[in-house]
């Protein structure tokens, strides 16, 4: 139990804060200011910090003349792959290293935990390479497969077999004794159990795929086949500088993120606090 | 077959094993579908990059060996090392601030209540989770030479991702506002982490005031998340490559045209795969090796 006095340094510094918060996302704002303007309104000196009136022309125009809808489709697509996957696999990989005895677990958990330290920036030419080889450039496997083994996705694998480490080991027993396989095991009682971890590495992993950048950028050669993030920089080099619909093209590639991080930011809080190791 | 091939007694053994002893075959079955993908594509290309650096290969990866013949031109080339200079001068401007304004951020969340906390971390968080192409294009616009806000509000008229004092620092100011959240939100956990009553019986002690409290609990307690964040961001901003490839494009003359952008240029633009891959490795180097002297430096600090 707190007792809080409510003192004049007290509230002046909590205004601070917020005053700092709505600061720092003030460029957001900016942008969807911005994107409700015509073209001639966002040049206006001085600046309209409200668009007179708000009108969606510049949404309109970015749906109707580029490859946006297209560009969501990719991007929902290869993000939900990728997720599910990195899930699936990590979870699987982690019951062993977590609850079974076997030659090399722990030397395969080193493996892992070097794996993380990876940086896959290094490593786009021989994969670039190497999916050329199995001719995937500029297909949906060689945007998803890669990404399947991103830092982010090593890392669940280690969070996963902390989580599991915690499961009392009688439940496991008991559920030996009644007759049940590792495989239903693990998901008729790890992961209910683990449901929270779960829906956090999930959402996180998704964050992360959708907002990956260099990758889709290098392996993708047509535009119908590029993520969101890599096709609105396009936008620009075929309509010329209009920052209305610059403005609305980022802010549709960036929506569903935003919006899955606002309705679940305690999640993608715990999430990222668990792929720092804090928490 | 679940469940048929383990027929052993339990009793004495199976309660003494932390771990029970599982079937091979389960064992093969879970590890096997990341422990692919990890081989496939994390391991093979670590190690073809090393392979392909001693080669002259184009990027279809078609060539010779050629020994240590990337290397010598690797530590001749003048371009290798600007760029090199110009990815450690983008460090120096990222990690220290970044993690320090992520601490001052933290310090002025944590104390807020629930409903308050949440909405100033929401508002700090949120560039966070944007594409670095929606990061490229909201500053592009906000630091648009003529029409932009910030221009207009500071009465100037700098192209500032163009400019060549201002270009680098441009781009680190917009990587820091856009992953400053990440720092944030480590460290309100790590205070969240401290108890309390360690405050309360600091002021019973006789310590005074809000700085002390700082300097002898806060930092302290808070040291082991300081030095995750600073190692984290330090191998991450290593890695810097896509802001300047999207806001400045390397110019100008080069002046921001980063290690991994080099590589970029090598490889994929100019057909060297294997000149790339020897950037490639370089770059892995240094980051190994900072990374290592980063944690020594830290284990130092981190005595008391």
């Amino acid at each position: 139990m707190r007792l809080r006095r409510v003192t004049p340094g007290g509230v002046f510094l909590t205004v601070f804060t917020l005053a700092t918060g709505v600061v720092w996302s003030f460029p957001l704002y900016w942008a969807v200011n911005t994107a409700l303007m015509r073209d001639t309104e966002t040049v206006a000196r001085p600046p309209h910090w409200f668009p007179q009136p708000p009108i969606l022309d510049a949404f309109r125009f970015v749906l109707a003349n580029t490859r946006i809808v297209r560009w969501y489709a990719n991007s929902v697509l290869t993000s939900v792959v990728v997720t599910l996957a990195v899930i699936l696999f990590t979870m699987m990989c982690a019951y062993p290293l977590s609850q079974l005895r076997f030659r090399g677990r722990r030397l395969l958990l080193l493996v892992f935990l070097a794996g993380f330290m990876i940086p896959q920036t290094t490593n786009l030419v021989p994969l670039f390479m190497f999916l050329n080889k199995l001719g995937m450039v500029n297909g949906y496997l060689g945007i998803i497969l890669p990404q399947i083994v991103a830092p982010i996705a090593v890392i669940t694998v280690v969070i996963y077999k902390q989580f599991f480490d915690q499961v009392p080991r009688e439940l496991r027993e008991a559920a030996r004794l009644d007759g049940a396989s590792e495989t239903q095991i693990l998901f008729r009682i790890f992961l209910p159990l683990n449901w929270g971890v779960t829906w956090a590495m999930a959402i996180v992993v998704f964050i992360w795929t959708w907002n990956n950048f260099f990758w889709p950028f290098i392996i993708v050669s047509s535009t119908p086949m590029m993520t969101i993030p890599v096709g609105i920089t396009q936008v620009e080099s075929w309509y010329g500088i209009a920052y209305s619909r610059l403005m609305a093209s980022a802010m549709l590639a960036a929506l569903p993120t935003a919006v899955v991080y606002i309705l679940f930011h305690r999640r993608v809080a715990q999430g990222v606090a668990m792929t720092a190791g804090i928490k | 077959m679940p469940g048929a091939t383990d027929k052993r007694p339990r009793g004495a053994r199976a309660a003494r094993e932390k771990v029970v002893p599982g079937t091979g075959r389960a064992i093969l079955f879970l590890l096997a579908p990341f422990s692919f993908f990890f081989l496939v594509f994390l391991i093979y290309p670590t190690l073809n990059v090393v392979y392909l650096s001693f080669t002259n290969s184009d990027i279809a990866g078609v060539g010779k060996l050629i020994g240590a013949a990337n290397y010598l031109k690797l530590f001749r080339d003048r371009y290798f090392w600007d760029s090199l200079w110009h990815t450690f001068y983008f460090v120096i401007l990222t990690v220290v601030p970044m993690t320090a304004l992520g601490l001052v951020f933290a310090l002025l969340l944590f104390r807020l209540r629930k409903r308050t906390k949440s909405i100033a971390q929401i508002l700090i968080f949120l560039p966070y989770i944007l594409p670095v192409s929606v990061v490229y294009r909201i500053w592009q616009w906000m630091l648009d030479t003529n029409y932009g806000i910030v221009n207009h509000l500071l009465n100037l008229n700098v192209d500032w991702f163009h400019d060549v004092t201002w270009a680098m620092p441009a781009v680190a100011f917009v990587t820091i506002w856009w992953g400053v959240g990440f720092n944030v939100l480590l460290f309100v956990a790590g205070l969240e982490a401290i108890p309390r009553e360690y405050y309360e019986a600091a002021t019973l002690d006789g310590m005074k005031g809000p700085l002390d409290s700082f300097r002898y609990i806060t930092w302290p307690l808070l040291w082991p998340v300081t030095s995750v964040v600073l190692i984290l961001q330090l191998i991450l901003q290593l890695q810097i490559l896509t802001q300047p490839y999207l806001m400045t494009q390397g110019g100008p003359f080069n002046k921001t045209r980063v290690a991994l952008q080099y590589m970029y240029v090598q490889a994929f633009q100019q057909n060297h795969g294997g000149y790339g891959a020897t950037i490639a490795v370089a770059v892995f180097v240094v980051i190994l090796l900072a990374s290592a002297l980063q944690l020594k430096v830290i284990r130092l600090g981190g005595e008391p």
